[in-house]
């Protein structure tokens, strides 16, 4: 567990997604079954053990040392779990002869083997046997709250650095596997044959595009692509396929990789009803009203935040997965294929469905630059712009380059992430509704502005909530809240122009920022890089005073 | 005899009016006694001062020969008297030359210790318990969560460290007196031998201490032009070059900062260091609380740091205890603090 705590606490410091690998290979490497995988399920979120609350830590060290100078410790160190940890009695360290201290597996087996009434004297004597930081990360797990900027995604590329399997041979087995993953590691060594995923439909990771900018637009062929909108809501993958009985199964997955199926239980039986052969397909997750078009995309938002929908949201509030890849069709990996091939094959199988739950994302072709820009204009509300696909790309996981292209409808957006928030004034003095917020220059966050509207009240509500919940630390009015690759909120900010500003730490200033959208969905790893922003920069000197206008609030 | 007969708070600082002298004043006094090279403890511009020879000698090497009208040379263990009254400096183990000051007048005897360690030291003498009726302490990490490591185990956490990234320069902030020092002997009793590469602000201080006998081996002072050639070397600076373009010409450098601070993960953060390492040369809580038992004094006087935390643990066992909270001792280590944007 030492060792365990040791590698998240040199994680938690690590900036580099490389270095981050390397350090979680090496520690995969040198750690033996079944702690490694212990460890890996820990950093998917997996890890079979009870939560704490704080209330309960607090009270443990609360029997063992002075009330006053844990109060003054903890006002020195501002986090419960590290003062804790730091100032639990180590007299059982003082003995000679100590036993080694607990492995994670032991640490993880004692846990759930306890029951509730049981729990906080089992984990007392767990601190007892820890040092400093193996506390910590043990507290930390325990009571939440570990930012070491590791995703699931990110940990199983350091197994698949093991050997000769990649990050996406493992995502696609990795459904069908559970703690403490020997036969992953086996097979990820080379040592052991690819693990029988018992999951009929694993994820796969999607295709993603890149934005379109000027250079790559100059360069696009028409006769080389196809446009499609880019809708409005969450990309989703879904599969129908035959259990083992004969019947009918159906998963419904995020383009994280998320089950979303308990959220949408409606959709996993539109699936499975529809009449589709075995596939798994790849679209946008909306909701529809009763004519069957798509809501605005918080109705969705309010289905994706709860993880079991009421009555009242399966009634009033029904999904529809608009289609837009195939990729499988019954057991036949259609990925290698070219997408005009797999999309020919997906409006065969649509043809043959008529639900209310589906419909097909149209294409349409362009012969030149001028009718796209054109095209664009009259994007539908519903939409956010283009999408131009390649016509012979096959489905590559990732962002492979050239292949697809996103051209959003308003040029001046930005996904940025949520830095630091502010209490506002007046009938909000009591919520944090002024938000900082950056993009990524290389592997750091730059904030680049501010915005305190554009969200509605229901919003601010669940902002405020989210900045409370996710505070590392404040000064003041402000509190700075979780920004790193896996752990942060992402939202898509509107603006009026753009502005080069020596004033600011990016170079830039925004005119008019605002919330367009809060993207709940997307992971901070994905918001937009300073070179997006910089591309929008008007040519010309730079100016020495920027206007950047305020709106009192 | 009452303590505050001996020692009173002036302007300046500690001052025994029984001796008429100042120790660590923090302004210009005519007599002054040092307890260590620290520029918070050791100013220029005293008109004479009394201290070991090798905090002599450091004050000379940092304010050039003039940074006192005369001096006076103090034998450890061996009693001068200063006035009305005895002093004695016993070693303290916080740097090369720190003392402790034993005052003894009529019998009476109050310490003061400086900054001071328990831990082992490679390049000081070690700390040596005097009794006392009245101890005037420190108290820079005087919390419960202040508890250190061994040095060493932090000095393997650096050595692993470049196992696993040898095409990266590990960069490490250290003040530049006592700590870089310690810092280089120690990675040396690890087995490193290969050279250090030091930051210019280091580079007397330690010349003096390996002609005074630590085994620092070979060390060079980095120039720019070989900066990105240092991938898998060892380098130290000050604390503050951490976070500034000095380190960021290393090749892909990981920053490391040694300090008793870096046990608090948000000054780790803070100092942008990578590889936190809890390597202090004060007392920890536990060391700071036996060393005020093995005393045997019945006063304590906590100069600076957490004064209070020590202060309440002190009453609570009987200790007449007061907080002194003077201004001017913002000790070498906080200096990383400061340093960090
Ligand atoms: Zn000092
Ligand atoms: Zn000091």
């Amino acid at each position: 567990m030492n060792e365990f705590a040791r590698l998240l606490d040199r994680l938690a410091l690590e900036p580099g997604r490389n270095d981050k690998v390397r350090l979680l290979t090496a520690y995969f490497a040198s750690t033996t079954d079944p702690d490694r995988g212990l460890a890996l399920a820990a950093m998917a979120g997996d890890l079979p053990v009870p939560g704490i609350r704080p209330a309960m830590a607090r009270a443990l060290v609360a029997s063992r040392v002075d009330p006053d100078l844990f109060a003054m410790s903890y006002d020195f160190v501002g986090d419960l779990a590290e003062t804790i940890a730091l100032i639990w009695p180590r007299d059982g360290e003082r003995g000679h002869n100590n036993p080694p201290a607990p492995t994670l597996s032991v640490v993880v087996e004692a846990l759930r083997a306890t029951g509730k009434t049981a729990l906080p004297a089992r984990l007392a004597a767990l601190l007892d046997d820890l040092d400093e930081i193996g506390r910590w990360a043990l507290l930390k797990l325990l009571m939440g709250g570990l930012r070491i900027g590791v995703s699931a995604r990110l940990a199983k590329t350091a197994v698949a650095a093991l050997g000769p399997v990649s990050a996406d041979d493992i995502e696609e087995v990795w459904h069908g596997l559970a703690p403490p993953y020997e036969d992953l590691f086996a097979w990820a060594e080379g040592k052991g044959p690819r693990p029988q995923s018992s999951d009929a439909a694993p994820f796969r990771p999607p295709m993603l595009a890149h934005a379109l900018d000027d250079a790559s637009l100059a360069a696009l062929v028409p006769g080389d692509f196809i446009a499609e909108w880019k809708w409005d809501g969450a990309r989703a993958q879904a599969a129908v396929f035959t259990l083992a009985d004969g019947e009918r199964g159906a998963r419904l997955y995020s383009r994280a990789g998320e089950d979303l199926g308990g959220a949408f239980p409606d959709m996993l039986d539109a699936l499975r009803g529809a009449g589709f052969p075995d596939a798994v397909f790849d679209g946008e997750l909306l909701v529809r009203d009763e004519k069957g078009a798509a809501r605005p995309f918080s109705d969705l938002q309010a289905r994706l935040n709860r993880k079991n929908p009421t009555p009242k949201m399966l009634r009033d509030m029904p999904p529809l997965l608009r289609l837009y890849d195939l990729l499988t069709l019954e057991g036949e990996d259609l990925r290698p294929s070219p997408f005009m091939e797999r999309r020919a094959r997906l409006e065969a199988v649509a043809r043959g469905v008529q639900h209310p739950a589906f419909d097909l994302s149209p294409t349409r072709t362009f012969d030149s630059i001028a009718e796209l820009v054109e095209v664009r204009k009259n994007a539908p509300l519903e939409s956010e712009g283009l999408m131009l696909k390649r016509r012979d790309a096959p489905y590559v996981s990732g962002r492979p380059t050239g292949q697809w292209w996103k051209w959003k409808r308003d040029p001046m957006e930005v996904d940025a992430v949520l830095m630091y928030a502010q209490r506002g004034h007046g009938k909000r003095a009591s919520l944090y509704s002024d938000y900082t917020f950056g993009v990524w220059r290389g592997s750091e966050l730059v904030p680049v502005g501010k915005a305190y509207f554009g969200f509605t009240d229901a919003e601010l509500k669940q902002l405020d909530k989210w900045v409370r919940e996710h505070s590392v630390s404040r000064f003041g009015p402000v509190r700075e809240v979780a920004h790193e690759p896996a752990n942060g909120l992402v939202l898509q900010i509107a603006f009026e122009g753009l502005n080069r500003s020596p004033r600011h730490k990016s170079g830039l200033a925004m005119r008019f920022p605002r919330v367009a959208r809060i993207r709940w969905d997307k992971p901070p790893a994905e918001a937009d890089r300073i070179e997006a922003l910089e591309a929008l920069l008007p040519v010309g000197p730079p100016e020495t005073k920027p206007s950047v206008p305020r709106e009192s609030a | 005899m009452k303590t505050a007969d001996v020692l009173t708070l002036s302007p300046a600082g500690l001052y025994c009016p029984m001796g008429d002298f100042h120790i660590d004043p923090t302004r210009p006094s005519p007599r002054a006694l040092i307890t260590h090279g620290h520029a918070d403890h050791a100013r220029a511009g005293h008109g004479a001062v009394m201290a070991t020879r090798e905090t002599l000698d450091i004050m000379a090497l940092r304010y050039g020969e003039g940074f006192t009208r005369s001096r006076q040379v103090a034998e450890p263990g061996r009693a001068t008297r200063v006035g009305e009254v005895d002093v004695t400096f016993h070693p303290a183990g916080h740097v090369l030359g720190s003392a402790q000051i034993l005052i003894e007048a009529k019998g009476f005897r109050v310490v003061v210790s400086g900054d001071y360690k328990r831990a082992r030291d490679p390049t000081c003498a070690p700390f040596e318990p005097v009794r006392c009726d009245a101890f005037i302490t420190e108290a820079t990490f005087g919390l419960p969560v202040f508890r250190h490591p061994e040095a060493s185990a932090e000095v393997e956490r650096l050595i692993s460290s470049i196992k696993l990234f040898p095409d990266r320069a590990h960069v490490i902030g250290v003040y530049s007196l006592g700590k870089a020092q310690r810092v280089m002997a120690l990675i040396r009793e690890a087995g490193w031998d290969r050279p250090f590469h030091i930051h210019g602000a280091l580079e007397k201080i330690s010349r003096y201490y390996a002609d005074a006998g630590a085994r620092l081996g070979e060390f060079t002072k980095v120039a720019t032009a070989e900066k990105l050639g240092l991938a898998g070397e060892i380098v130290l600076c000050p604390p503050s070059a951490i976070a500034d373009r000095w380190s960021a010409g290393f090749a892909d450098p990981v920053r490391a900062l040694a300090s008793g601070w870096m046990r608090i993960r948000a000054f780790a953060r803070r100092g942008s260091a990578q590889l936190p390492l809890v390597i202090s040369d004060h007392a920890d809580w536990d060391a700071l609380r036996d060393t005020v038992v093995e005393t045997g004094c019945s006063e304590l006087w906590v100069t600076h740091g957490a004064t209070e935390p020590l202060t309440h643990w002190a009453r609570a066992r009987g200790l007449d205890a007061k907080p002194l909270d003077m201004v001017g001792y913002g000790d070498e280590e906080a200096a990383v603090e400061e340093a960090a944007p």
